[in-house]
């Protein structure tokens, strides 16, 4: 399977075992996505568990949080992860504290589903990586797969999940790995190992990272497409680098995060995102906190630059092999 | 011609900043406020059309008549018992809103609002649904829980803060939660309420139950994005919902104009989206109530959302933090033409011979000594200020189901320093 067809066998899944999971999103319906990843679902669950919705995104979430207050488990998507800025207050200021504030009297269990990141040609709106700015709030969950496999056990967990979640899928690997060289030819999921997907419920608990590989000479720390070109570089390079793949940004992995870098001694972070205030400088701080004893280098962060997501300049943007290999150059001198 | 030869001729375009009518020391004439006579509005069946009825949403819909009688379409011939339990209520209401407006002058709570004027709102609406009905509410309409029983013990301890409150303290004065009563947890943001509202009458839709939402916000914040998105998503589906505005005149300081009220009525939102919009007498308690129950009857029969723009009078401030003495007269609340609800109801049973002075006296001691009494029991669960009344720890319970690891460390860390500070409240 690529990861749409694995989000959609979630879905599908959680479906059919709980009648209280419902999809709702633009476009999401009848013609099943735009990416295709609710696919088949309004016609297998009808339209009162599938259904399309108008264009307003603090309207879906808002919907969805009163959903969920009834007792369903909705599954809304943002058709892209630019457009969930509209749906800030609802997600930052209504989902994210009802629990707290009511004394757990209201939940709001909920998945917001969202394709997000760039590398396809989508401009300033639809590229962005904005998951920092939910990772700064309390009391949401913010988890990104980075394949088939991920992909689907963890939207199993997070839709089981009674705290809302956003689920960000890295749209640039929806259909295949992507090892940073825009010009070359695209490679699709066939034969890699985790594009086999059971077709049945399985769970990737949310809070756990994976090593994707394992090294002793420099940790990186990566999620989302990032964790595919960071093996690709890593590779290219020759270095013995271990490569978590966090999975989870909230709740993080600490434990796995600190037990690899004071073995390593060496850690560098990237994520697509821009750089200031971003997710890597709260990884970089907790880094440095819990391991500075055991660094041989300083941490080496490589982001997106700070400028809105550029159309025809996508790839100066990017952190591609060429910015990440610098920075593995530069942490491994030292 | 060329571009700048017409430039001349052109008058200088203006732009128009709404003022109200009266402001401090003016005095007040309401007589421009247009007040139809109590029979005038027609009571379209609940099955038509809601295109059928645009005129509804311009006028009045008012039952109670200048000489205190129920009259017209709208009349919903209630029992004198249900007006009599009506009327109690919004005293209630009332003898709350004072106690608990003299206990945040006295310190005892940080922040408090009345429903001064609005009382009918919130209390005839509530009779008219049932109590299994989820209402979300603004922070206005204490009268939901007050007419559905809930205890004013509950209440003023959520109020104070104190060891009784169910909500640990988590959430800032009268912004109660109490689920088992259908009253949605309150939140600071304007409006939010109106899509959660639609997302729940959807739920229930969807799951086939019989049970529909209401949803409460200012005449102001209809300007929120978030309503107009609520209006839409219930429009489009048939959500089973009831919009309320209270068009109280004032949001903060900000008349009415600064919502639209001078370019058309909040009821006339409804049209542009097909939904049945009704325009009532928001100090008319029966008006408030036939109107619900029609809106109800059309949620539960399947003909979709309502929209009711309740034209009333907030005859006090905002809040304890607000002097409104600064921005309007204060002739405006005594010159209100559509008068008090209380008073407007007690007349009313009063002129149809169930009601009468005495018995009204004796019911302002009853429900003052009523408040009185749990008001005692409340501050002995303590009073905000006074000590620690939440387990220190309980700061972190609820942000998650489960608390992670960087909760838990900093749970550790306040424990920590609370131990190291020698403060009188140690930990529970």
């Amino acid at each position: 399977m690529n990861m749409i067809q694995a989000i959609n066998s979630a879905l599908d899944v959680m479906m059919a075992r709980d009648p209280d999971v419902i999809v709702m999103g633009e476009d999401v319906g009848y013609f099943g996505g735009v990416f295709r990843a609710t696919a088949g679902l309004q016609k297998k669950y009808g339209k009162t568990r599938v259904f399309d919705t108008p264009i307003t995104e603090t309207g879906i979430v808002g919907v969805a949080i009163g959903m969920g207050a009834y007792g369903l488990r909705p599954v809304p998507e943002i058709q892209f992860a630019d457009y969930i800025y509209p749906a800030l207050d609802q997600l930052v200021s209504e989902a994210a504290r009802l629990r707290y504030r009511s004394a757990g009297e209201f939940i709001a269990p909920m998945t917001v589903r969202s394709p997000f990141g760039g590398g396809i040609f989508g401009g300033q709106t639809h590229s962005q990586s904005p998951e920092g700015i939910f990772t700064h709030v309390s009391g949401i969950k913010t988890v990104i797969p980075s394949t088939p496999y991920d992909a689907k056990g963890l939207l199993i967990a997070a839709i089981e999940d009674n705290d809302p979640v956003l689920f960000f899928e890295p749209k640039r690997i929806y259909n295949g790995p992507f090892d940073g060289h825009w010009d070359r030819p695209a490679k699709s999921w066939a034969g890699h190992s985790a594009a086999t997907v059971p077709t049945g419920y399985y769970r990737v608990p949310l809070g756990k990272a994976a090593v994707v590989r394992p090294g002793e000479a420099l940790t990186i720390l990566a999620y989302g497409t990032m964790v595919h070109v960071c093996q690709a570089v890593v590779e290219e390079a020759g270095v013995d680098a271990e490569i978590l793949d966090l999975r989870t940004l909230v709740p993080l992995d600490i434990e796995a995060i600190e037990a690899s870098v004071k073995k390593t001694g060496r850690c560098m972070i990237v994520h697509e995102a821009t750089r200031t205030s971003g997710f890597g400088a709260e990884l970089s701080a907790l880094v440095q906190e819990r391991c500075f004893y055991h660094l041989e280098a300083p941490i080496e962060r490589v982001t997106g630059f700070d400028t809105p997501y550029p159309h025809s300049l996508e790839w100066a943007y990017f952190p591609g092999p060429v910015r990440i290999g610098e920075a593995l150059k530069k942490v491994m001198r030292t | 011609m060329s571009e700048e030869s017409l430039r001349p001729n052109l008058p200088p375009l203006a732009l128009h900043v709404p003022e109200p009518r009266f402001r401090p020391g003016d005095p007040v004439d309401f007589a421009e406020v247009a007040i139809p006579p109590a029979d005038a509005a027609r009571r379209p069946d609940t099955s038509a059309p809601a295109a059928e009825f645009h005129e509804l949403a311009y006028t009045l819909v008012r039952v109670l008549d200048e000489d205190n009688q129920a009259v017209g379409a709208w009349n919903p011939r209630l029992a004198p018992e249900v007006l009599r339990r009506m009327l109690r209520s919004m005293a209630r209401t009332r003898a709350f809103d004072e106690r608990m407006f003299r206990a945040q002058r006295q310190g005892k709570t940080s922040f408090y609002m009345k429903c001064t004027g609005e009382e009918a709102v919130a209390v005839a609406a509530t009779l008219a649904l049932d109590y299994e009905d989820m209402c979300f509410p603004s922070y206005r309409q204490q009268g939901i829980l007050i007419t559905r029983d809930y205890p004013l013990v509950e209440m003023m301890n959520q109020i104070y803060s104190n060891s009784g409150d169910k909500l640990h303290g988590k959430q800032l004065p009268i912004m109660y939660s109490a689920r088992d009563t259908g009253f949605f947890s309150i939140s600071g943001n304007l409006t939010t309420q109106y899509p959660q509202a639609v997302g729940w009458a959807m739920a229930s839709a969807a799951k086939g139950d019989t049970r529909i939402a209401a949803a409460w916000c200012g005449e102001g914040s209809t300007a929120e994005g978030d309503f107009h998105s609520a209006c839409t998503f219930a429009a489009v589906y048939r959500a089973p919902v009831i919009f309320n505005v209270v068009n109280n005149q004032w949001a903060i300081s900000s008349f009415s104009g600064f919502a639209g009220a001078e370019a058309t009525t909040f009821a006339a939102r409804a049209i542009g989206y097909g939904i049945a919009g009704l325009r009532v007498d928001g100090n008319d308690a029966l008006a408030v109530y036939a109107a619900t129950k029609w809106a109800a009857e059309r949620a539960r029969t399947n003909q979709g959302p309502t929209l009711i723009e309740h034209f009333t009078y907030r005859a006090e401030g905002h809040s304890t933090s607000d002097d409104p003495s600064q921005y309007r007269s204060a002739e405006e609340a005594t010159a209100w033409p559509l008068g008090d609800p209380i008073a407007r109801l007690k007349a009313h049973l009063v002129a149809i011979g169930e009601w009468d002075d005495e018995r009204h006296a004796a019911m302002d001691r009853e429900v003052a000594e009523e408040v009185r009494a749990a008001q005692k029991e409340a501050e002995k669960n303590g009073v905000l200020g006074h000590g620690l009344h939440q387990p220190l720890d309980s700061l972190f319970d609820g942000v998650f189901e489960e608390m992670p690891w960087h909760l838990r460390e900093q749970q550790a860390q306040m424990l920590a320093e609370e131990a190291a500070s020698g403060r009188p409240w140690a930990r529970k």
